[in-house]
Protein backbone atom coordinates (compact mmCIF):
# COMPACT_ATOMS: atom_id res chain seq x y z
CA UNK A 1 0.00 0.00 0.00
CA UNK A 2 1.74 3.33 -1.09
CA UNK A 3 1.21 6.51 0.56
CA UNK A 4 0.78 9.45 -1.61
CA UNK A 5 0.07 12.66 -0.85
CA UNK A 6 -3.66 12.35 0.04
CA UNK A 7 -2.86 9.59 2.76
CA UNK A 8 -0.34 11.73 4.22
CA UNK A 9 -2.51 14.64 4.35
CA UNK A 10 -5.28 12.40 6.44
CA UNK A 11 -2.58 10.69 8.48
CA UNK A 12 -1.07 14.15 9.20
CA UNK A 13 -4.97 15.15 10.02
CA UNK A 14 -5.25 12.36 12.55
CA UNK A 15 -2.12 12.95 14.62
CA UNK A 16 -2.32 16.98 14.40
CA UNK A 17 0.17 17.58 12.41
CA UNK A 18 0.48 20.33 9.76
CA UNK A 19 1.95 19.52 6.59
CA UNK A 20 3.05 21.90 3.98
CA UNK A 21 1.86 21.23 0.49
CA UNK A 22 5.52 21.72 -0.48
CA UNK A 23 7.06 19.21 1.78
CA UNK A 24 3.99 16.27 0.84
CA UNK A 25 5.60 14.97 -1.77
CA UNK A 26 8.95 14.23 0.03
CA UNK A 27 7.45 12.96 2.88
CA UNK A 28 5.76 10.69 1.02
CA UNK A 29 8.88 9.55 -0.21
CA UNK A 30 10.10 9.10 2.57
CA UNK A 31 7.46 7.26 4.69
CA UNK A 32 7.01 4.66 1.59
CA UNK A 33 11.03 4.03 1.90
CA UNK A 34 10.32 3.43 5.52
CA UNK A 35 6.81 1.26 4.86
CA UNK A 36 8.54 -1.12 2.20
CA UNK A 37 11.26 -2.11 4.62
CA UNK A 38 8.26 -2.84 7.11
CA UNK A 39 6.30 -4.75 4.59
CA UNK A 40 9.08 -7.79 4.92
CA UNK A 41 7.08 -8.32 7.71
CA UNK A 42 4.47 -10.01 5.40
CA UNK A 43 6.62 -13.01 4.73
CA UNK A 44 6.41 -14.24 8.15
CA UNK A 45 4.21 -17.09 9.01
CA UNK A 46 2.22 -15.45 11.72
CA UNK A 47 -0.54 -17.78 11.79
CA UNK A 48 -1.59 -18.69 15.46
CA UNK A 49 0.80 -16.73 16.98
CA UNK A 50 -0.91 -14.35 19.88
CA UNK A 51 0.37 -11.03 19.74
CA UNK A 52 2.15 -10.33 22.36
CA UNK A 53 2.50 -6.64 24.28
CA UNK A 54 4.71 -7.29 27.05
CA UNK A 55 8.22 -9.36 26.96
CA UNK A 56 7.31 -11.06 30.42
CA UNK A 57 4.10 -12.94 30.84
CA UNK A 58 3.39 -11.15 34.64
CA UNK A 59 1.01 -9.43 36.04
CA UNK A 60 1.08 -6.17 36.90
CA UNK A 61 1.98 -5.63 41.05
CA UNK A 62 -0.90 -3.80 42.83
CA UNK A 63 -0.69 -1.22 45.65
CA UNK A 64 -2.92 -0.15 48.17
CA UNK A 65 -5.81 2.14 47.02
CA UNK A 66 -4.88 5.60 48.56
CA UNK A 67 -4.48 8.54 47.53
CA UNK A 68 -0.57 8.94 46.37
CA UNK A 69 -0.36 12.22 44.18
CA UNK A 70 0.78 15.30 45.63
CA UNK A 71 -1.46 18.16 44.67
CA UNK A 72 1.28 20.15 42.08
CA UNK A 73 -1.83 22.37 40.41
CA UNK A 74 0.15 25.91 40.87
CA UNK A 75 3.53 24.11 40.14
CA UNK A 76 1.88 22.72 36.84
CA UNK A 77 -0.01 25.86 36.37
CA UNK A 78 3.19 28.08 36.52
CA UNK A 79 4.73 26.11 33.51
CA UNK A 80 1.32 26.06 31.30
CA UNK A 81 1.90 28.55 27.99
CA UNK A 82 -1.43 30.32 29.20
CA UNK A 83 -3.67 29.89 32.45
CA UNK A 84 -6.01 31.45 34.26
CA UNK A 85 -7.80 31.03 37.30
CA UNK A 86 -6.59 27.95 38.09
CA UNK A 87 -7.18 26.70 34.90
CA UNK A 88 -5.34 25.77 31.53
CA UNK A 89 -6.38 28.47 28.85
CA UNK A 90 -7.04 27.66 25.17
CA UNK A 91 -8.78 29.41 22.41
CA UNK A 92 -12.50 29.43 22.67
CA UNK A 93 -13.90 26.14 21.52
CA UNK A 94 -18.24 27.32 22.07
CA UNK A 95 -18.81 30.09 19.34
CA UNK B 1 41.09 12.76 38.59
CA UNK B 2 39.34 12.17 35.18
CA UNK B 3 40.89 9.30 34.11
CA UNK B 4 39.87 7.40 36.57
CA UNK B 5 36.70 4.93 36.78
CA UNK B 6 33.72 5.53 39.37
CA UNK B 7 34.80 2.37 41.34
CA UNK B 8 38.55 4.41 41.80
CA UNK B 9 37.03 7.79 42.52
CA UNK B 10 34.87 6.35 45.20
CA UNK B 11 37.85 4.69 46.77
CA UNK B 12 39.85 8.00 46.62
CA UNK B 13 37.01 9.83 48.23
CA UNK B 14 36.49 6.96 51.32
CA UNK B 15 40.17 7.78 50.65
CA UNK B 16 40.36 11.68 51.33
CA UNK B 17 43.09 11.15 48.32
CA UNK B 18 40.00 14.54 46.90
CA UNK B 19 37.02 16.00 47.92
CA UNK B 20 33.84 15.59 46.18
CA UNK B 21 33.85 19.40 45.75
CA UNK B 22 37.40 19.09 44.09
CA UNK B 23 36.20 16.36 41.73
CA UNK B 24 33.14 17.93 40.85
CA UNK B 25 35.03 21.42 40.28
CA UNK B 26 37.31 19.33 37.84
CA UNK B 27 34.97 17.54 35.79
CA UNK B 28 32.53 21.13 35.66
CA UNK B 29 36.33 22.50 34.47
CA UNK B 30 36.72 20.23 32.06
CA UNK B 31 33.37 20.31 30.67
CA UNK B 32 33.56 24.47 30.40
CA UNK B 33 36.88 24.19 28.51
CA UNK B 34 36.14 21.13 25.68
CA UNK B 35 32.16 20.71 26.10
CA UNK B 36 31.95 23.58 23.27
CA UNK B 37 33.71 21.71 20.56
CA UNK B 38 31.82 18.11 21.95
CA UNK B 39 27.87 19.73 22.56
CA UNK B 40 27.44 16.75 24.81
CA UNK B 41 25.63 18.65 27.59
CA UNK B 42 22.64 20.60 26.88
CA UNK B 43 22.18 22.10 30.33
CA UNK B 44 25.26 22.26 32.96
CA UNK B 45 23.80 21.95 36.60
CA UNK B 46 27.33 23.80 38.29
CA UNK B 47 25.56 25.35 41.16
CA UNK B 48 23.60 22.55 42.32
CA UNK B 49 26.11 20.15 41.43
CA UNK B 50 28.34 22.03 43.81
CA UNK B 51 25.48 22.02 46.66
CA UNK B 52 25.45 18.13 46.59
CA UNK B 53 29.11 18.14 46.68
CA UNK B 54 29.46 19.57 49.46
CA UNK B 55 26.64 17.71 51.13
CA UNK B 56 28.75 14.25 49.67
CA UNK B 57 31.74 15.54 51.39
CA UNK B 58 29.64 16.04 54.78
CA UNK B 59 28.37 12.60 55.24
CA UNK B 60 31.39 11.13 54.09
CA UNK B 61 33.01 13.20 56.66
CA UNK B 62 30.08 11.53 58.96
CA UNK B 63 30.68 8.32 57.93
CA UNK B 64 27.35 8.07 56.26
CA UNK B 65 28.69 7.74 52.93
CA UNK B 66 25.96 6.29 50.42
CA UNK B 67 27.02 3.63 46.85
CA UNK B 68 27.41 6.84 44.80
CA UNK B 69 28.32 9.76 47.64
CA UNK B 70 29.97 12.47 45.87
CA UNK B 71 30.49 10.72 42.39
CA UNK B 72 29.49 12.96 39.66
CA UNK B 73 26.69 11.50 36.86
CA UNK B 74 25.97 13.31 34.23
CA UNK B 75 21.88 12.55 33.51
CA UNK B 76 20.41 12.26 30.04
CA UNK B 77 17.93 15.11 29.32
CA UNK B 78 15.24 12.26 28.80
CA UNK B 79 14.58 12.42 33.01
CA UNK B 80 12.46 14.81 34.68
CA UNK B 81 14.52 17.12 36.76
CA UNK B 82 13.02 19.29 39.16
CA UNK B 83 13.47 23.04 38.60
CA UNK B 84 15.97 22.10 35.99
CA UNK B 85 15.22 22.22 32.04
CA UNK B 86 14.30 18.58 30.60
CA UNK B 87 14.22 19.22 27.19
CA UNK B 88 14.12 15.50 25.87
CA UNK B 89 16.54 17.24 23.13
CA UNK B 90 13.29 18.93 21.37
CA UNK B 91 12.24 22.50 20.52
CA UNK B 92 8.94 21.38 22.30
CA UNK B 93 10.74 21.02 25.21
CA UNK B 94 13.21 24.01 25.55
CA UNK B 95 10.83 25.91 27.95
CA UNK B 96 9.77 22.76 29.93
CA UNK B 97 11.10 22.89 33.24
CA UNK B 98 10.09 19.61 35.31
CA UNK B 99 8.27 19.88 38.19
CA UNK B 100 9.35 16.78 39.98
CA UNK B 101 12.25 14.63 39.61
CA UNK B 102 12.60 10.95 37.69
CA UNK B 103 12.56 8.21 39.83
CA UNK B 104 16.17 7.09 38.26
CA UNK B 105 17.69 10.65 39.43
CA UNK B 106 16.08 10.65 42.96
CA UNK B 107 17.57 6.84 43.80
CA UNK B 108 20.84 8.22 42.66
CA UNK B 109 20.70 11.14 44.65
CA UNK B 110 19.47 9.35 47.46
CA UNK B 111 22.82 7.28 47.10
CA UNK B 112 24.40 10.51 47.30
CA UNK B 113 25.39 11.06 43.50
CA UNK B 114 26.37 14.48 42.40
CA UNK B 115 24.16 15.65 39.01
CA UNK B 116 26.84 17.68 36.61
CA UNK B 117 24.13 18.16 34.17
CA UNK B 118 21.65 16.86 31.37
CA UNK B 119 23.05 15.45 28.24
CA UNK B 120 22.53 15.71 24.47
CA UNK B 121 20.45 13.11 22.29
CA UNK B 122 18.67 12.56 19.71
CA UNK B 123 14.94 14.22 19.45
CA UNK B 124 12.65 12.54 21.82
CA UNK B 125 15.71 9.73 21.75
CA UNK B 126 14.60 8.96 18.03
CA UNK B 127 17.99 8.56 16.03
CA UNK B 128 21.05 6.50 16.25
CA UNK B 129 23.27 9.67 15.52
CA UNK B 130 22.43 12.33 17.70
CA UNK B 131 22.21 14.31 14.68
CA UNK B 132 18.12 14.95 15.26
CA UNK B 133 19.11 16.93 18.51
CA UNK B 134 16.90 20.71 18.34
CA UNK B 135 20.62 21.51 20.35
CA UNK B 136 22.41 20.14 17.51
CA UNK B 137 24.73 17.52 16.77
CA UNK B 138 26.78 15.98 19.23
CA UNK B 139 30.41 14.93 17.88
CA UNK B 140 32.90 12.19 18.73
CA UNK B 141 35.61 12.48 20.54
CA UNK B 142 37.32 9.80 18.98
CA UNK B 143 36.88 11.97 15.74
CA UNK B 144 35.44 15.38 15.55
CA UNK B 145 34.11 14.62 12.26
CA UNK B 146 31.84 11.73 13.02
CA UNK B 147 28.28 10.67 15.27
CA UNK B 148 28.69 9.57 18.76
CA UNK B 149 25.46 6.99 17.75
CA UNK B 150 21.95 7.74 19.60
CA UNK B 151 19.89 8.66 21.10
CA UNK B 152 21.80 8.84 24.38
CA UNK B 153 25.24 9.87 22.19
CA UNK B 154 25.52 12.77 24.69
CA UNK B 155 26.18 10.44 27.40
CA UNK B 156 28.51 8.67 25.26
CA UNK B 157 30.88 10.91 24.30
CA UNK B 158 31.04 13.08 26.98
CA UNK B 159 32.15 9.49 28.74
CA UNK B 160 34.65 8.93 26.33
CA UNK B 161 35.87 12.38 26.57
CA UNK B 162 36.14 12.03 30.24
CA UNK B 163 33.85 15.02 30.95
CA UNK B 164 31.73 12.69 33.43
CA UNK B 165 32.85 9.16 34.78
CA UNK B 166 29.24 8.19 34.64
CA UNK B 167 26.05 8.96 33.19
CA UNK B 168 22.30 7.63 32.76
CA UNK B 169 20.71 6.53 29.18
CA UNK B 170 17.77 5.18 28.05
CA UNK B 171 17.32 2.22 25.62
CA UNK B 172 14.42 1.71 23.82
CA UNK B 173 16.17 -0.34 20.29
CA UNK B 174 19.93 0.34 21.01
CA UNK B 175 19.92 3.89 22.46
CA UNK B 176 22.36 3.10 25.51
CA UNK B 177 24.54 0.16 23.74
CA UNK B 178 25.16 1.39 19.93
CA UNK B 179 26.50 4.91 21.28
CA UNK B 180 28.56 3.26 23.57
CA UNK B 181 30.38 0.98 21.32
CA UNK B 182 31.12 3.71 18.84
CA UNK B 183 32.49 5.80 21.82
CA UNK B 184 34.51 3.03 23.53
CA UNK B 185 32.66 2.87 26.47
CA UNK B 186 30.53 -0.12 28.88
CA UNK B 187 26.45 0.52 28.81
CA UNK B 188 24.30 -1.69 29.86
CA UNK B 189 20.43 -2.10 29.36
CA UNK B 190 18.29 -3.89 31.68
CA UNK B 191 15.67 -6.06 31.72
CA UNK B 192 12.14 -4.46 30.62
CA UNK B 193 10.75 -3.44 34.42
CA UNK B 194 14.00 -3.54 36.31
CA UNK B 195 14.18 0.09 36.22
CA UNK B 196 11.73 2.64 36.82
CA UNK B 197 10.26 4.78 33.71
CA UNK B 198 8.63 7.49 36.34
CA UNK B 199 10.07 10.34 35.48
CA UNK B 200 11.47 8.76 32.27
CA UNK B 201 10.12 10.90 28.43
CA UNK B 202 8.21 8.17 27.22
CA UNK B 203 8.88 7.27 23.35
CA UNK B 204 7.81 3.50 23.09
CA UNK B 205 6.40 2.03 26.69
CA UNK B 206 6.80 -1.18 25.77
CA UNK B 207 10.43 -0.87 24.98
CA UNK B 208 11.93 1.83 27.19
CA UNK B 209 14.34 1.04 29.72
CA UNK B 210 16.73 3.01 31.72
CA UNK B 211 20.33 1.87 32.74
CA UNK B 212 24.16 2.76 33.68
CA UNK B 213 27.31 4.37 30.93
CA UNK B 214 30.28 4.11 32.29
CA UNK B 215 34.20 3.24 31.94
CA UNK B 216 33.75 -0.11 33.17
CA UNK B 217 31.10 -2.99 33.64
CA UNK B 218 32.37 -2.43 37.30
CA UNK B 219 30.99 1.14 37.67
CA UNK B 220 27.94 0.09 35.94
CA UNK B 221 27.25 -2.46 38.60
CA UNK B 222 27.65 0.20 41.02
CA UNK B 223 25.47 2.47 38.97
CA UNK B 224 22.74 -0.24 38.39
CA UNK B 225 22.45 -1.21 41.87
CA UNK B 226 21.59 2.33 43.21
CA UNK B 227 19.29 2.63 39.90
CA UNK B 228 17.27 -0.86 40.23
CA UNK B 229 14.23 -1.67 42.17
CA UNK B 230 10.13 -1.47 42.02
CA UNK B 231 8.63 1.64 41.90
CA UNK B 232 4.66 1.81 42.56
CA UNK B 233 4.71 4.96 40.70
CA UNK B 234 5.43 3.02 37.72
CA UNK B 235 3.00 -0.14 36.97
CA UNK B 236 5.43 -1.80 34.29
CA UNK B 237 8.27 -2.13 36.94
CA UNK B 238 8.81 -5.39 38.35
CA UNK B 239 8.32 -6.47 41.62
CA UNK B 240 11.38 -8.61 41.57
CA UNK B 241 13.85 -8.65 44.10
CA UNK B 242 17.39 -6.50 42.92
CA UNK B 243 20.57 -8.64 42.83
CA UNK B 244 23.83 -8.06 43.92
CA UNK B 245 25.58 -6.72 41.19
CA UNK B 246 28.69 -6.07 42.78
CA UNK B 247 28.77 -9.29 44.48
CA UNK B 248 28.22 -11.08 41.21
CA UNK B 249 31.11 -9.65 39.56
CA UNK B 250 33.82 -11.99 41.88
CA UNK B 251 31.82 -15.11 40.63
CA UNK B 252 33.60 -17.91 38.07
CA UNK B 253 33.23 -18.14 34.27
CA UNK B 254 34.70 -21.14 33.71
CA UNK B 255 31.81 -23.47 32.92
CA UNK B 256 29.97 -20.27 31.27
CA UNK B 257 28.40 -21.58 27.71
CA UNK B 258 28.10 -18.62 25.09
CA UNK B 259 25.51 -18.91 22.17
CA UNK B 260 27.19 -17.13 18.86
CA UNK B 261 23.73 -16.40 16.95
CA UNK B 262 24.89 -16.99 13.36
CA UNK B 263 22.50 -14.15 12.41
CA UNK B 264 24.70 -11.73 14.44
CA UNK B 265 27.58 -12.73 11.91
CA UNK B 266 25.72 -12.19 8.03
CA UNK B 267 28.31 -12.71 4.96
CA UNK B 268 27.45 -9.21 4.92
CA UNK B 269 28.82 -7.94 8.07
CA UNK B 270 32.27 -6.11 7.83
CA UNK B 271 35.03 -8.58 8.29
CA UNK B 272 36.70 -6.46 10.95
CA UNK B 273 33.71 -5.81 12.57
CA UNK B 274 33.15 -9.51 13.15
CA UNK B 275 36.71 -10.39 13.90
CA UNK B 276 37.08 -8.28 16.67
CA UNK B 277 33.33 -9.41 18.09
CA UNK B 278 35.13 -13.01 17.65
CA UNK B 279 38.63 -12.03 19.63
CA UNK B 280 36.42 -11.26 22.35
CA UNK B 281 34.52 -14.44 22.43
CA UNK B 282 37.60 -16.22 22.36
CA UNK B 283 39.22 -14.47 24.95
CA UNK B 284 36.59 -15.83 27.28
CA UNK B 285 37.08 -19.29 25.81
CA UNK B 286 40.71 -18.55 27.53
CA UNK B 287 38.87 -17.86 30.97
CA UNK B 288 36.98 -21.07 30.83
CA UNK B 289 33.65 -20.35 28.48
CA UNK B 290 32.44 -22.70 26.35
CA UNK B 291 31.17 -21.54 22.93
CA UNK B 292 28.11 -23.02 20.73
CA UNK B 293 26.17 -21.80 17.77
CA UNK B 294 22.45 -20.89 17.97
CA UNK B 295 20.05 -19.63 15.99
CA UNK B 296 17.19 -16.72 16.01
CA UNK B 297 15.64 -17.53 12.83
CA UNK B 298 13.10 -14.90 13.50
CA UNK B 299 15.69 -12.48 14.31
CA UNK B 300 15.81 -10.92 10.60
CA UNK B 301 12.28 -9.21 11.36
CA UNK B 302 13.42 -7.28 14.38
CA UNK B 303 13.84 -3.79 12.22
CA UNK B 304 10.97 -4.26 10.33
CA UNK B 305 8.60 -5.09 13.49
CA UNK B 306 10.36 -2.60 15.34
CA UNK B 307 9.33 -0.09 13.01
CA UNK B 308 5.77 0.11 13.29
CA UNK B 309 5.90 -0.78 17.33
CA UNK B 310 7.70 2.08 18.22
CA UNK B 311 5.97 4.73 15.65
CA UNK B 312 2.61 3.27 16.92
CA UNK B 313 3.65 3.47 20.96
CA UNK B 314 5.37 6.72 19.96
CA UNK B 315 2.08 8.48 18.45
CA UNK B 316 0.09 7.56 21.19
CA UNK B 317 2.34 8.76 23.58
CA UNK B 318 3.43 12.12 21.90
CA UNK B 319 0.29 12.96 21.84
CA UNK B 320 0.18 14.77 25.08
CA UNK B 321 2.24 17.56 23.35
CA UNK B 322 -0.29 19.71 22.24
CA UNK B 323 0.71 23.20 23.63
CA UNK B 324 -2.16 23.10 26.39
CA UNK B 325 -0.28 22.17 29.23
CA UNK B 326 3.38 22.57 28.91
CA UNK B 327 6.21 22.99 26.11
CA UNK B 328 5.95 24.71 23.22
CA UNK B 329 2.67 26.88 22.27
CA UNK B 330 2.07 28.62 18.38
CA UNK B 331 1.57 32.59 18.34
CA UNK B 332 -1.65 34.01 17.96
CA UNK B 333 -3.60 30.06 17.64
CA UNK B 334 -7.18 31.05 15.33
CA UNK B 335 -8.81 27.39 17.52
CA UNK B 336 -8.46 25.02 19.49
CA UNK B 337 -7.43 22.80 16.17
CA UNK B 338 -5.03 25.68 14.97
CA UNK B 339 -3.55 25.82 18.42
CA UNK B 340 -2.72 21.95 18.38
CA UNK B 341 -1.54 21.59 14.68
CA UNK B 342 1.04 24.42 14.72
CA UNK B 343 2.02 23.83 17.82
CA UNK B 344 3.47 20.29 16.83
CA UNK B 345 4.04 20.88 14.01
CA UNK B 346 6.73 23.90 15.06
CA UNK B 347 8.08 21.77 17.91
CA UNK B 348 8.97 18.65 17.02
CA UNK B 349 11.53 18.08 14.15
CA UNK B 350 11.22 16.10 11.22
CA UNK B 351 11.84 12.44 12.29
CA UNK B 352 9.77 12.57 15.25
CA UNK B 353 6.81 13.78 12.88
CA UNK B 354 7.72 10.75 10.13
CA UNK B 355 7.68 8.04 13.29
CA UNK B 356 4.15 9.71 14.54
CA UNK B 357 3.54 9.78 10.80
CA UNK B 358 4.77 5.92 10.20
CA UNK B 359 2.82 5.34 13.98
CA UNK B 360 -0.66 6.95 13.29
CA UNK B 361 -0.80 5.26 10.19
CA UNK B 362 -0.25 1.86 10.67
CA UNK B 363 -2.56 2.08 13.62
CA UNK B 364 -5.67 3.57 11.53
CA UNK B 365 -8.52 1.88 10.48
CA UNK B 366 -7.69 -0.71 7.88
CA UNK B 367 -4.13 -1.02 8.43
CA UNK B 368 -4.04 -1.91 12.11
CA UNK B 369 -4.13 -5.98 11.32
CA UNK B 370 -1.59 -5.45 8.29
CA UNK B 371 1.04 -3.86 10.11
CA UNK B 372 0.34 -3.53 14.17
CA UNK B 373 -1.04 -6.56 14.80
CA UNK B 374 1.57 -8.39 12.24
CA UNK B 375 4.39 -6.64 14.10
CA UNK B 376 3.48 -8.05 17.59
CA UNK B 377 2.99 -11.30 16.46
CA UNK B 378 6.29 -11.15 14.93
CA UNK B 379 7.63 -9.66 18.07
CA UNK B 380 6.44 -13.15 19.77
CA UNK B 381 8.61 -15.49 17.09
CA UNK B 382 11.60 -13.21 18.25
CA UNK B 383 10.91 -13.27 21.77
CA UNK B 384 10.79 -17.10 21.55
CA UNK B 385 13.72 -17.40 19.10
CA UNK B 386 15.88 -16.03 22.78
CA UNK B 387 13.64 -18.29 25.04
CA UNK B 388 14.81 -21.68 22.95
CA UNK B 389 18.54 -20.28 23.03
CA UNK B 390 18.42 -19.70 26.65
CA UNK B 391 17.70 -23.18 27.25
CA UNK B 392 20.89 -24.35 25.81
CA UNK B 393 23.41 -21.14 27.10
CA UNK B 394 23.99 -18.51 29.72
CA UNK B 395 24.54 -15.54 27.28
CA UNK B 396 24.68 -14.78 23.62
CA UNK B 397 27.27 -12.91 22.13
CA UNK B 398 28.11 -10.66 18.38
CA UNK B 399 29.06 -7.11 17.28
CA UNK B 400 26.61 -4.20 18.90
CA UNK B 401 27.14 -2.32 15.76
CA UNK B 402 27.67 -3.47 12.37
CA UNK B 403 29.92 -0.19 11.77
CA UNK B 404 31.99 2.55 13.24
CA UNK B 405 31.03 5.88 13.76
CA UNK B 406 30.32 7.26 10.63
CA UNK B 407 30.35 11.00 8.94
CA UNK B 408 28.40 13.12 10.33
CA UNK B 409 25.82 13.41 8.01
CA UNK B 410 26.64 10.75 6.32
CA UNK B 411 22.52 8.96 6.50
CA UNK B 412 20.94 12.16 7.71
CA UNK B 413 18.50 12.16 4.72
CA UNK B 414 18.14 8.08 4.68
CA UNK B 415 15.85 7.40 7.51
CA UNK B 416 16.04 3.57 6.68
CA UNK B 417 19.86 3.37 6.56
CA UNK B 418 19.90 4.87 9.84
CA UNK B 419 17.70 2.28 11.53
CA UNK B 420 19.70 -0.58 10.35
CA UNK B 421 22.72 1.20 13.02
CA UNK B 422 20.48 -0.91 15.21
CA UNK B 423 19.86 -4.52 13.76
CA UNK B 424 21.77 -6.01 16.14
CA UNK B 425 19.92 -4.37 19.14
CA UNK B 426 16.46 -3.77 18.58
CA UNK B 427 15.97 -7.47 18.71
CA UNK B 428 16.94 -7.61 22.69
CA UNK B 429 14.16 -4.66 23.67
CA UNK B 430 11.54 -6.33 21.50
CA UNK B 431 11.90 -9.54 23.57
CA UNK B 432 12.62 -7.36 26.88
CA UNK B 433 15.88 -8.63 27.77
CA UNK B 434 18.92 -7.19 29.63
CA UNK B 435 21.90 -6.90 26.93
CA UNK B 436 24.92 -5.21 27.42
CA UNK B 437 27.86 -3.20 25.57
CA UNK B 438 31.61 -3.38 26.02
CA UNK B 439 34.67 -1.95 23.98
CA UNK B 440 36.71 -5.09 22.17
CA UNK B 441 39.01 -2.98 19.57
CA UNK B 442 39.44 -0.54 17.36
CA UNK B 443 39.38 -0.53 13.47
CA UNK B 444 41.31 2.51 11.82
CA UNK B 445 41.32 4.21 15.82
CA UNK B 446 37.67 3.95 15.90
CA UNK B 447 35.95 2.12 19.12
CA UNK B 448 34.06 -1.30 18.11
CA UNK B 449 32.01 -2.97 20.54
CA UNK B 450 30.43 -6.11 21.71
CA UNK B 451 27.44 -7.13 23.16
CA UNK B 452 26.59 -9.85 25.99
CA UNK B 453 23.36 -10.71 26.25
CA UNK B 454 21.40 -12.55 29.26
CA UNK B 455 18.54 -14.32 30.51
CA UNK B 456 15.53 -12.31 31.75
CA UNK B 457 17.14 -10.47 34.91
CA UNK B 458 20.35 -11.76 34.60
CA UNK B 459 21.96 -8.53 34.84
CA UNK B 460 24.37 -9.93 37.47
CA UNK B 461 25.73 -12.61 35.30
CA UNK B 462 26.15 -10.31 32.13
CA UNK B 463 28.26 -7.63 34.46
CA UNK B 464 30.11 -10.43 35.77
CA UNK B 465 31.61 -12.05 31.96
CA UNK B 466 32.06 -8.34 30.65
CA UNK B 467 34.26 -7.56 34.31
CA UNK B 468 35.83 -10.76 33.40
CA UNK B 469 36.78 -9.74 30.13
CA UNK B 470 38.24 -6.40 31.26
CA UNK B 471 40.20 -7.47 34.23
CA UNK B 472 42.07 -9.71 31.28
CA UNK B 473 41.87 -7.39 28.54
CA UNK B 474 42.22 -3.03 28.34
CA UNK B 475 40.28 -2.09 25.46
CA UNK B 476 37.67 -0.19 27.61
CA UNK B 477 40.83 2.15 29.01
CA UNK B 478 41.97 3.43 25.64
CA UNK B 479 40.80 7.14 25.58
CA UNK B 480 40.94 9.42 22.64
CA UNK B 481 43.42 12.27 22.31
CA UNK B 482 40.76 14.69 22.64
CA UNK B 483 40.88 16.78 25.70
CA UNK B 484 43.59 15.40 27.70
CA UNK B 485 41.34 12.15 27.71
CA UNK B 486 44.37 9.68 27.79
Amino acid sequence: MAIDSKVVAQVAHLARLKVDPQDSDALSNRLNDILAMVDQLQQADVDGVAPLAHPLDVTQPLREDVVTEPNIRDKALEIAPAAEDGCFLVPRVIE
Amino acid sequence: MHTKTLTELKAGLANRDFSSRELTEHFLARIQQYDGDLNSFVTVTDVQALAQADAADAAIAAGKAGLLTGLPIAHKDIFCTEGVRTSCGSKMLDNFIAPYTATVVEKMAAEGAVMLGKTNMDEFAMGSSNETSYYGPVKNPWDLERVPGGSSGGAAACLGARLAPGATGTDTGGSIRQPAALNNITGLKPTYGRVSRWGMIAFASSLDQAGPMAQSAEDCALMLQAMAGHDHRDSTSLNEKVGDYLAALKDDISGLTIGIPEEFFPDTLDGAIADNSRDAIRELEKLGAKVVSVSLPSIKLSVPAYYVIAPAEASANLSRFDGVRFGHRCDDPQDLEDLYKRSRSEGFGDEVKRRILVGAYALSAGYYDAYYRRAQQVRRLIRDDFARAFEKVDVLMGPTAPETAFKLGAKKDDPVSMYMADVFTIGVNLAGLPALSMPTGFINGLPTGTQIIGNYFREGQILNVAHKYQQATDWHKQAPAFGGAQ
